[in-house]
Protein backbone atom coordinates (compact mmCIF):
# COMPACT_ATOMS: atom_id res chain seq x y z
CA UNK A 1 0.00 0.00 0.00
CA UNK A 2 2.83 2.95 0.71
CA UNK A 3 4.83 1.61 -2.41
CA UNK A 4 6.98 0.56 0.29
CA UNK A 5 10.42 -1.86 -0.25
CA UNK A 6 13.40 -2.77 1.33
CA UNK A 7 15.22 -1.95 -1.50
CA UNK A 8 13.40 1.38 -2.52
CA UNK A 9 14.45 2.62 1.67
CA UNK A 10 17.78 1.31 1.29
CA UNK A 11 17.74 3.85 -2.09
CA UNK A 12 15.79 6.58 -0.62
CA UNK A 13 17.53 6.86 2.82
CA UNK A 14 21.26 8.32 1.16
CA UNK A 15 19.44 10.43 -1.12
CA UNK A 16 17.48 11.67 1.64
CA UNK A 17 21.04 11.83 3.83
CA UNK A 18 22.46 13.67 0.58
CA UNK A 19 19.75 16.38 0.23
CA UNK A 20 19.89 16.85 4.07
CA UNK A 21 23.53 17.49 3.81
CA UNK A 22 23.42 19.62 0.43
CA UNK A 23 21.17 22.01 2.62
CA UNK A 24 24.27 22.37 5.24
CA UNK A 25 25.68 25.79 4.59
CA UNK A 26 29.83 26.14 4.01
CA UNK A 27 31.34 27.49 6.88
CA UNK A 28 34.71 28.42 6.59
CA UNK A 29 36.72 29.60 9.90
CA UNK A 30 38.97 31.73 8.19
CA UNK A 31 36.26 34.31 6.91
CA UNK A 32 33.33 32.44 9.42
CA UNK A 33 31.84 36.26 9.38
CA UNK A 34 30.87 36.98 5.66
CA UNK A 35 29.80 32.93 5.44
CA UNK A 36 27.70 33.42 8.14
CA UNK A 37 26.09 36.63 6.56
CA UNK A 38 25.71 34.60 3.12
CA UNK A 39 23.81 31.97 5.04
CA UNK A 40 21.98 34.10 7.06
CA UNK A 41 21.28 37.06 4.27
CA UNK A 42 17.37 37.10 4.45
CA UNK A 43 17.60 37.64 8.61
CA UNK A 44 15.98 40.65 9.16
CA UNK A 45 12.58 39.26 7.19
CA UNK A 46 12.44 36.32 8.29
CA UNK A 47 12.85 37.66 12.04
CA UNK A 48 9.84 39.35 10.85
CA UNK A 49 8.05 36.05 9.66
CA UNK A 50 8.81 34.16 13.03
CA UNK A 51 7.28 36.88 14.64
CA UNK A 52 3.89 36.95 12.67
CA UNK A 53 3.99 33.10 13.19
CA UNK A 54 4.37 33.51 16.80
CA UNK A 55 1.41 36.79 16.80
CA UNK A 56 -0.47 34.21 14.98
CA UNK A 57 -0.25 31.14 17.63
CA UNK A 58 -0.62 33.69 20.23
CA UNK A 59 -4.16 35.29 19.26
CA UNK A 60 -5.35 32.11 18.18
CA UNK A 61 -4.67 30.48 21.44
CA UNK A 62 -5.70 33.44 23.21
CA UNK A 63 -9.43 32.93 21.38
CA UNK A 64 -9.59 29.62 21.13
CA UNK A 65 -9.00 29.11 24.88
CA UNK A 66 -11.99 32.50 25.72
CA UNK A 67 -14.16 29.81 23.33
CA UNK A 68 -12.81 26.71 25.02
CA UNK A 69 -13.44 28.37 28.78
CA UNK A 70 -16.57 29.17 27.94
CA UNK A 71 -17.80 26.17 26.59
CA UNK A 72 -16.43 23.85 29.01
CA UNK A 73 -18.59 24.38 31.44
CA UNK A 74 -21.78 23.08 29.81
CA UNK A 75 -19.57 20.69 28.65
CA UNK A 76 -18.35 19.02 32.15
CA UNK A 77 -20.58 16.55 33.22
CA UNK A 78 -20.46 17.53 37.26
CA UNK A 79 -21.57 20.73 36.38
CA UNK A 80 -24.25 20.66 33.64
CA UNK A 81 -27.21 18.71 32.91
CA UNK A 82 -26.53 15.55 31.00
CA UNK A 83 -28.65 16.48 27.57
CA UNK A 84 -26.73 19.45 27.69
CA UNK A 85 -23.29 18.12 28.07
CA UNK A 86 -23.61 15.92 25.06
CA UNK A 87 -24.23 18.09 22.38
CA UNK A 88 -21.19 20.35 23.50
CA UNK A 89 -18.96 17.63 23.85
CA UNK A 90 -19.55 16.56 20.24
CA UNK A 91 -19.25 20.20 19.02
CA UNK A 92 -15.94 19.91 20.40
CA UNK A 93 -14.85 17.28 19.07
CA UNK A 94 -15.35 17.57 15.65
CA UNK A 95 -14.24 21.12 16.57
CA UNK A 96 -10.61 19.48 17.31
CA UNK A 97 -11.12 16.38 14.18
CA UNK A 98 -10.59 18.41 11.52
CA UNK A 99 -6.86 18.65 11.03
CA UNK A 100 -6.13 22.58 11.30
CA UNK A 101 -4.30 22.51 7.33
CA UNK A 102 -8.10 21.43 5.98
CA UNK A 103 -9.50 24.33 7.92
CA UNK A 104 -6.72 26.86 6.63
CA UNK A 105 -7.23 25.69 3.29
CA UNK A 106 -10.88 26.81 3.72
CA UNK A 107 -10.75 29.73 5.66
CA UNK A 108 -7.92 30.97 3.02
CA UNK A 109 -10.78 30.27 0.40
CA UNK A 110 -13.56 32.18 2.71
CA UNK A 111 -11.55 35.03 4.00
CA UNK A 112 -8.12 35.41 1.84
CA UNK A 113 -5.00 34.55 2.06
CA UNK A 114 -2.76 35.69 5.01
CA UNK A 115 -2.33 35.62 8.65
CA UNK A 116 -5.95 36.07 9.64
CA UNK A 117 -7.29 32.93 8.04
CA UNK A 118 -4.91 30.90 9.41
CA UNK A 119 -5.16 32.23 12.82
CA UNK A 120 -8.92 31.40 12.83
CA UNK A 121 -7.79 27.67 11.89
CA UNK A 122 -5.30 27.59 14.90
CA UNK A 123 -8.17 28.80 17.22
CA UNK A 124 -11.45 26.61 15.79
CA UNK A 125 -8.84 24.11 16.46
CA UNK A 126 -7.69 25.14 19.92
CA UNK A 127 -11.27 25.56 21.27
CA UNK A 128 -11.73 22.30 20.48
CA UNK A 129 -8.70 20.94 22.09
CA UNK A 130 -9.16 22.87 25.19
CA UNK A 131 -12.58 22.82 25.65
CA UNK A 132 -12.21 18.82 26.68
CA UNK A 133 -9.42 19.74 28.85
CA UNK A 134 -10.72 22.02 30.62
CA UNK A 135 -14.14 20.62 31.23
CA UNK A 136 -11.48 17.48 32.75
CA UNK A 137 -10.56 19.94 34.99
CA UNK A 138 -13.67 21.47 36.19
CA UNK A 139 -14.63 17.94 37.06
CA UNK A 140 -12.03 17.56 39.13
CA UNK A 141 -13.01 20.89 41.15
CA UNK A 142 -15.00 19.88 44.40
CA UNK A 143 -18.29 21.18 44.23
CA UNK A 144 -18.51 22.37 48.27
CA UNK A 145 -17.19 25.55 46.82
CA UNK A 146 -19.99 26.25 44.35
CA UNK A 147 -22.84 24.55 46.90
CA UNK A 148 -21.55 27.26 48.90
CA UNK A 149 -21.80 29.87 46.56
CA UNK A 150 -25.52 28.47 45.37
CA UNK A 151 -26.22 28.80 49.08
CA UNK A 152 -25.36 32.24 49.20
CA UNK A 153 -28.14 32.70 46.48
CA UNK A 154 -25.61 32.69 43.54
CA UNK A 155 -27.19 32.18 39.73
CA UNK A 156 -25.25 29.27 37.70
CA UNK A 157 -23.10 31.39 36.23
CA UNK A 158 -22.03 32.95 39.28
CA UNK A 159 -21.34 29.48 40.95
CA UNK A 160 -19.07 28.94 37.71
CA UNK A 161 -17.38 31.51 38.05
CA UNK A 162 -16.83 31.83 41.93
CA UNK A 163 -17.17 28.30 42.83
CA UNK A 164 -15.32 26.26 40.07
CA UNK A 165 -12.90 28.76 37.87
CA UNK A 166 -10.87 29.36 41.06
CA UNK A 167 -10.24 26.12 41.56
CA UNK A 168 -9.86 24.93 38.14
CA UNK A 169 -7.43 28.14 37.00
CA UNK A 170 -4.16 27.21 37.58
CA UNK A 171 -4.79 23.65 35.09
CA UNK A 172 -6.90 26.15 32.76
CA UNK A 173 -3.70 27.70 32.27
CA UNK A 174 -0.72 25.56 32.62
CA UNK A 175 -2.79 23.51 29.79
CA UNK A 176 -3.61 27.09 27.87
CA UNK A 177 0.48 27.47 27.88
CA UNK A 178 1.32 23.72 26.64
CA UNK A 179 -1.06 24.52 23.82
CA UNK A 180 0.63 27.74 22.99
CA UNK A 181 3.92 25.68 22.64
CA UNK A 182 1.60 23.41 20.18
CA UNK A 183 0.10 26.14 18.12
CA UNK A 184 3.73 27.73 17.67
CA UNK A 185 4.57 24.86 15.83
CA UNK A 186 1.09 24.32 13.51
CA UNK A 187 1.97 28.10 13.17
CA UNK A 188 5.06 27.46 11.09
CA UNK A 189 3.63 25.14 8.36
CA UNK A 190 0.40 27.40 7.84
CA UNK A 191 2.66 29.19 5.11
CA UNK A 192 2.08 25.99 3.00
CA UNK A 193 -0.92 26.73 2.20
CA UNK A 194 -1.07 30.90 1.97
CA UNK A 195 -2.36 31.27 5.50
CA UNK A 196 0.54 33.66 6.93
CA UNK A 197 3.85 32.60 8.91
CA UNK A 198 7.46 31.45 8.36
CA UNK A 199 5.71 28.16 6.13
CA UNK A 200 5.58 30.10 2.98
CA UNK A 201 9.30 31.16 2.69
CA UNK A 202 10.17 27.53 3.55
CA UNK A 203 8.13 26.58 0.58
CA UNK A 204 9.30 28.44 -1.60
CA UNK A 205 12.95 27.55 -0.46
CA UNK A 206 12.52 24.35 -0.89
CA UNK A 207 10.41 24.36 -4.86
CA UNK A 208 12.82 26.75 -5.94
CA UNK A 209 16.38 24.67 -4.53
CA UNK A 210 17.79 27.14 -2.32
CA UNK A 211 19.33 24.68 -0.20
CA UNK A 212 21.12 26.99 1.92
CA UNK A 213 17.92 28.75 3.05
CA UNK A 214 16.10 25.75 3.66
CA UNK A 215 18.68 24.89 6.44
CA UNK A 216 19.01 28.58 7.76
CA UNK A 217 14.83 28.39 7.81
CA UNK A 218 14.77 25.58 10.17
CA UNK A 219 17.43 26.45 12.33
CA UNK A 220 15.30 29.66 13.05
CA UNK A 221 12.29 27.56 13.24
CA UNK A 222 14.02 25.34 16.22
CA UNK A 223 15.68 27.82 18.09
CA UNK A 224 11.87 29.38 18.11
CA UNK A 225 9.98 26.40 19.20
CA UNK A 226 13.14 26.02 21.79
CA UNK A 227 12.61 29.49 22.97
CA UNK A 228 9.37 29.49 23.50
CA UNK A 229 9.22 25.67 25.13
CA UNK A 230 11.46 26.98 27.61
CA UNK A 231 9.40 29.98 28.85
CA UNK A 232 6.34 28.11 28.94
CA UNK A 233 7.92 25.87 30.62
CA UNK A 234 8.94 28.07 33.53
CA UNK A 235 5.71 29.61 33.47
CA UNK A 236 4.32 26.46 33.77
CA UNK A 237 6.17 26.00 37.10
CA UNK A 238 5.29 29.16 38.24
CA UNK A 239 1.34 28.97 37.88
CA UNK A 240 1.14 25.12 39.40
CA UNK A 241 3.76 26.04 42.08
CA UNK A 242 1.26 28.80 42.98
CA UNK A 243 -1.45 26.63 43.42
CA UNK A 244 0.29 23.87 45.44
CA UNK A 245 1.59 26.66 47.93
CA UNK B 1 -2.70 35.15 44.88
CA UNK B 2 0.82 35.70 45.69
CA UNK B 3 1.60 38.73 43.85
CA UNK B 4 -2.11 40.34 43.18
CA UNK B 5 -0.62 43.57 41.82
CA UNK B 6 0.86 41.75 38.74
CA UNK B 7 -2.05 40.05 37.72
CA UNK B 8 -3.94 42.89 35.79
CA UNK B 9 -0.19 44.06 34.62
CA UNK B 10 -0.21 40.45 32.83
CA UNK B 11 -3.64 40.81 31.89
CA UNK B 12 -3.82 44.46 30.24
CA UNK B 13 -0.37 43.78 28.41
CA UNK B 14 -1.81 40.56 27.34
CA UNK B 15 -4.60 42.25 25.63
CA UNK B 16 -2.50 44.59 24.06
CA UNK B 17 -0.66 41.93 22.48
CA UNK B 18 -4.04 40.62 21.09
CA UNK B 19 -5.33 43.79 19.78
CA UNK B 20 -1.78 44.47 17.91
CA UNK B 21 -2.01 40.96 16.50
CA UNK B 22 -5.29 41.56 15.14
CA UNK B 23 -3.84 44.72 13.85
CA UNK B 24 -1.45 43.23 11.89
CA UNK B 25 -3.40 40.58 10.34
CA UNK B 26 -5.83 43.53 8.76
CA UNK B 27 -8.88 42.48 11.00
CA UNK B 28 -11.73 44.56 10.37
CA UNK B 29 -15.46 44.46 11.01
CA UNK B 30 -16.16 44.10 7.19
CA UNK B 31 -13.62 41.09 6.53
CA UNK B 32 -15.05 39.50 9.26
CA UNK B 33 -18.43 39.53 8.29
CA UNK B 34 -17.77 39.12 4.11
CA UNK B 35 -15.82 36.10 5.20
CA UNK B 36 -18.52 34.60 7.44
CA UNK B 37 -21.06 34.85 4.75
CA UNK B 38 -18.83 33.38 2.27
CA UNK B 39 -18.36 30.75 4.74
CA UNK B 40 -22.08 30.22 5.19
CA UNK B 41 -22.04 30.04 1.23
CA UNK B 42 -19.39 27.30 1.17
CA UNK B 43 -21.31 25.46 3.95
CA UNK B 44 -24.30 25.71 1.87
CA UNK B 45 -22.78 24.18 -0.87
CA UNK B 46 -21.33 21.13 0.99
CA UNK B 47 -25.09 19.52 1.83
CA UNK B 48 -25.26 16.98 0.08
CA UNK B 49 -21.75 16.02 0.47
CA UNK B 50 -21.38 13.70 -2.61
CA UNK B 51 -18.55 11.29 -3.19
CA UNK B 52 -18.74 12.26 -6.88
CA UNK B 53 -18.53 8.84 -8.16
CA UNK B 54 -14.74 8.16 -7.26
CA UNK B 55 -16.08 6.83 -4.13
CA UNK B 56 -13.43 3.27 -4.27
CA UNK B 57 -10.79 5.94 -5.29
CA UNK B 58 -10.88 8.18 -2.50
CA UNK B 59 -11.23 5.22 -0.38
CA UNK B 60 -8.06 3.87 -1.62
CA UNK B 61 -6.62 6.88 -1.06
CA UNK B 62 -7.84 7.14 2.61
CA UNK B 63 -6.58 3.54 3.34
CA UNK B 64 -3.02 4.69 2.07
CA UNK B 65 -2.93 7.27 4.63
CA UNK B 66 -3.51 4.99 7.14
CA UNK B 67 -1.02 2.70 5.59
CA UNK B 68 1.62 5.24 6.06
CA UNK B 69 0.28 6.37 9.42
CA UNK B 70 0.68 2.57 10.54
CA UNK B 71 4.04 2.18 8.83
CA UNK B 72 5.56 5.49 9.91
CA UNK B 73 4.57 4.45 13.77
CA UNK B 74 6.11 0.93 13.05
CA UNK B 75 9.60 2.20 11.84
CA UNK B 76 9.94 5.28 14.28
CA UNK B 77 9.49 2.36 17.11
CA UNK B 78 11.78 0.05 15.45
CA UNK B 79 14.40 3.07 15.45
CA UNK B 80 13.18 4.58 18.90
CA UNK B 81 14.04 1.69 20.99
CA UNK B 82 18.21 1.63 20.89
CA UNK B 83 17.96 5.36 20.66
CA UNK B 84 15.77 5.53 24.08
CA UNK B 85 18.49 3.27 25.53
CA UNK B 86 20.64 5.84 24.60
CA UNK B 87 18.72 8.39 26.33
CA UNK B 88 17.93 6.29 29.36
CA UNK B 89 20.01 7.50 32.84
CA UNK B 90 19.93 3.79 34.37
CA UNK B 91 20.82 2.18 31.39
CA UNK B 92 23.82 4.59 30.08
CA UNK B 93 25.95 6.07 32.83
CA UNK B 94 27.77 9.06 30.60
CA UNK B 95 25.86 12.37 31.28
CA UNK B 96 27.21 13.81 28.36
CA UNK B 97 26.45 10.79 25.65
CA UNK B 98 22.95 11.25 27.39
CA UNK B 99 22.19 14.95 27.64
CA UNK B 100 23.29 14.92 23.43
CA UNK B 101 20.68 12.18 22.77
CA UNK B 102 18.07 13.95 24.48
CA UNK B 103 18.88 17.12 22.78
CA UNK B 104 18.62 15.22 19.23
CA UNK B 105 15.17 14.13 20.22
CA UNK B 106 14.13 17.55 20.92
CA UNK B 107 15.43 18.74 17.15
CA UNK B 108 13.36 15.74 15.36
CA UNK B 109 10.31 16.85 17.43
CA UNK B 110 10.76 20.45 17.15
CA UNK B 111 9.93 20.83 13.41
CA UNK B 112 6.51 19.69 12.30
CA UNK B 113 6.10 16.63 9.98
CA UNK B 114 4.75 18.64 6.84
CA UNK B 115 7.78 20.20 6.86
CA UNK B 116 9.57 16.76 6.81
CA UNK B 117 7.01 16.08 4.43
CA UNK B 118 7.97 19.09 1.83
CA UNK B 119 11.98 18.01 1.94
CA UNK B 120 11.02 14.38 1.66
CA UNK B 121 9.20 15.26 -0.78
CA UNK B 122 12.19 17.23 -2.34
CA UNK B 123 14.40 14.14 -1.51
CA UNK B 124 12.89 10.82 -2.54
CA UNK B 125 10.09 12.39 -4.73
CA UNK B 126 6.55 12.34 -4.56
CA UNK B 127 4.48 9.55 -2.77
CA UNK B 128 3.70 7.75 0.41
CA UNK B 129 7.34 6.81 0.99
CA UNK B 130 7.77 10.56 1.51
CA UNK B 131 4.85 10.91 4.03
CA UNK B 132 6.31 7.38 5.96
CA UNK B 133 9.66 9.17 6.35
CA UNK B 134 7.94 12.21 7.12
CA UNK B 135 6.08 10.96 9.94
CA UNK B 136 8.56 8.51 11.28
CA UNK B 137 11.16 11.07 11.60
CA UNK B 138 9.49 13.65 14.50
CA UNK B 139 7.77 10.80 16.35
CA UNK B 140 11.71 8.69 16.30
CA UNK B 141 12.16 12.15 18.98
CA UNK B 142 8.56 11.44 20.93
CA UNK B 143 8.97 7.99 21.04
CA UNK B 144 12.61 8.08 21.85
CA UNK B 145 12.15 10.34 24.41
CA UNK B 146 8.76 8.67 26.22
CA UNK B 147 10.68 5.39 26.12
CA UNK B 148 13.65 6.48 27.98
CA UNK B 149 11.44 7.74 30.57
CA UNK B 150 9.61 4.80 31.13
CA UNK B 151 12.89 3.16 31.24
CA UNK B 152 14.00 5.46 33.57
CA UNK B 153 10.98 4.13 36.05
CA UNK B 154 11.73 0.33 35.68
CA UNK B 155 12.23 -1.40 38.44
CA UNK B 156 16.08 -1.66 39.17
CA UNK B 157 16.11 -5.25 41.45
CA UNK B 158 14.95 -7.52 38.00
CA UNK B 159 17.87 -5.83 36.29
CA UNK B 160 20.27 -6.09 39.08
CA UNK B 161 18.64 -10.04 39.45
CA UNK B 162 19.19 -11.23 35.68
CA UNK B 163 23.24 -9.41 36.59
CA UNK B 164 23.34 -11.47 39.50
CA UNK B 165 22.46 -15.10 37.36
CA UNK B 166 25.85 -14.26 35.29
CA UNK B 167 24.02 -12.51 32.37
CA UNK B 168 26.03 -9.68 30.43
CA UNK B 169 24.86 -6.00 30.35
CA UNK B 170 22.95 -6.60 26.85
CA UNK B 171 20.97 -9.56 28.20
CA UNK B 172 19.92 -7.74 31.46
CA UNK B 173 18.86 -5.04 29.27
CA UNK B 174 16.72 -7.38 27.39
CA UNK B 175 15.71 -9.53 29.72
CA UNK B 176 15.47 -7.17 32.83
CA UNK B 177 14.48 -4.17 31.82
CA UNK B 178 12.24 -4.57 28.46
CA UNK B 179 9.70 -6.73 29.41
CA UNK B 180 8.93 -3.99 32.17
CA UNK B 181 8.19 -1.84 30.30
CA UNK B 182 7.33 -3.02 27.08
CA UNK B 183 3.21 -2.90 27.86
CA UNK B 184 4.27 1.12 28.39
CA UNK B 185 5.78 1.20 25.12
CA UNK B 186 3.27 -0.40 22.74
CA UNK B 187 0.39 1.77 24.63
CA UNK B 188 2.39 4.93 23.61
CA UNK B 189 2.85 3.32 20.13
CA UNK B 190 -0.71 3.32 19.88
CA UNK B 191 -1.44 6.67 20.87
CA UNK B 192 1.40 7.92 18.30
CA UNK B 193 -0.29 5.91 16.16
CA UNK B 194 -3.85 7.93 16.67
CA UNK B 195 -1.75 11.10 16.15
CA UNK B 196 -0.38 9.95 13.14
CA UNK B 197 -3.63 8.98 11.38
CA UNK B 198 -4.98 12.81 11.41
CA UNK B 199 -1.55 14.09 10.60
CA UNK B 200 -1.42 11.65 7.42
CA UNK B 201 -4.48 13.09 5.96
CA UNK B 202 -2.88 16.37 5.28
CA UNK B 203 0.62 15.26 4.13
CA UNK B 204 -1.02 14.89 0.60
CA UNK B 205 -1.31 18.64 0.28
CA UNK B 206 2.53 18.60 -0.24
CA UNK B 207 2.76 15.52 -2.42
CA UNK B 208 3.23 13.16 0.21
CA UNK B 209 0.73 10.70 -0.46
CA UNK B 210 -3.00 10.23 0.91
CA UNK B 211 -6.02 11.47 0.65
CA UNK B 212 -4.54 15.48 1.37
CA UNK B 213 -4.29 15.65 -2.10
CA UNK B 214 -7.40 15.26 -3.15
CA UNK B 215 -9.24 17.20 -0.59
CA UNK B 216 -6.85 20.66 -1.42
CA UNK B 217 -7.83 19.44 -5.22
CA UNK B 218 -11.55 19.43 -4.71
CA UNK B 219 -10.99 22.67 -2.93
CA UNK B 220 -8.99 24.38 -5.51
CA UNK B 221 -11.63 23.59 -8.09
CA UNK B 222 -14.67 24.50 -5.49
CA UNK B 223 -16.28 21.05 -5.80
CA UNK B 224 -17.66 21.66 -1.89
CA UNK B 225 -19.45 18.87 -1.61
CA UNK B 226 -16.92 16.17 -2.57
CA UNK B 227 -14.57 18.03 -0.03
CA UNK B 228 -17.83 17.69 2.95
CA UNK B 229 -17.41 14.08 1.90
CA UNK B 230 -13.67 13.46 2.32
CA UNK B 231 -13.77 15.61 5.79
CA UNK B 232 -16.95 13.09 6.58
CA UNK B 233 -14.49 10.16 5.37
CA UNK B 234 -11.59 11.61 7.50
CA UNK B 235 -14.04 11.73 10.68
CA UNK B 236 -15.02 8.39 10.02
CA UNK B 237 -11.50 6.94 9.94
CA UNK B 238 -10.16 8.99 12.98
CA UNK B 239 -13.07 7.50 14.85
CA UNK B 240 -12.53 4.17 13.90
CA UNK B 241 -8.48 4.29 14.91
CA UNK B 242 -9.73 5.99 18.44
CA UNK B 243 -12.12 3.59 19.07
CA UNK B 244 -9.83 0.68 17.96
CA UNK B 245 -6.40 1.75 19.88
CA UNK B 246 -8.24 2.56 23.09
CA UNK B 247 -9.91 -1.18 23.40
CA UNK B 248 -6.02 -2.53 22.45
CA UNK B 249 -4.64 -0.06 25.10
CA UNK B 250 -7.07 -1.45 27.91
CA UNK B 251 -6.24 -4.84 26.93
CA UNK B 252 -2.54 -3.97 27.64
CA UNK B 253 -3.57 -2.02 31.12
CA UNK B 254 -5.45 -5.07 32.34
CA UNK B 255 -3.75 -8.09 30.66
CA UNK B 256 -7.02 -11.17 30.52
CA UNK B 257 -8.12 -10.48 34.14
Amino acid sequence: MGEVSISRLVQGLPLAGAYIAGTLPSLRLDHLSGDLAHWMWGFTDWLELLADTILIAYVGTVLGGLVALLLSFPAAATLAPAWIVMPVRRFLELLRTIPTLVLALIFVYAFGLGAFAGMLAIAVHTAGALGKLFAEEHENASLAQMEAVRAAGGTWTAQMRFGIFPQSLPGVLSYGLLRFEINVREASVLGIVGAGGIGEELYLAVRQFEYQDISAILLLILATVAAIDLLCGRLRHIVLGKAGA
Amino acid sequence: MRIPFMTPVIFILGALLLVAGLWRMDTSPERIWLGLTKLGWLVALMWPPSAGGVFWELLKSLLESLAMAFLGTLLAAVIAVPLALLGAGNVIGNIMLRFSARRFYDGLRGIDTLIWALIFVAAVGMGPFAGILALAVPDIGVLAKLFSEALEGADRRQVEAVRAAGANRVLAVRIGLLPQVSPVMLSQMLYTLESNARSSTVLGIVGAGGIGLALSDRIRINNWDEVAFIILLILGMVACIDWASRKLRLKLIRPAS
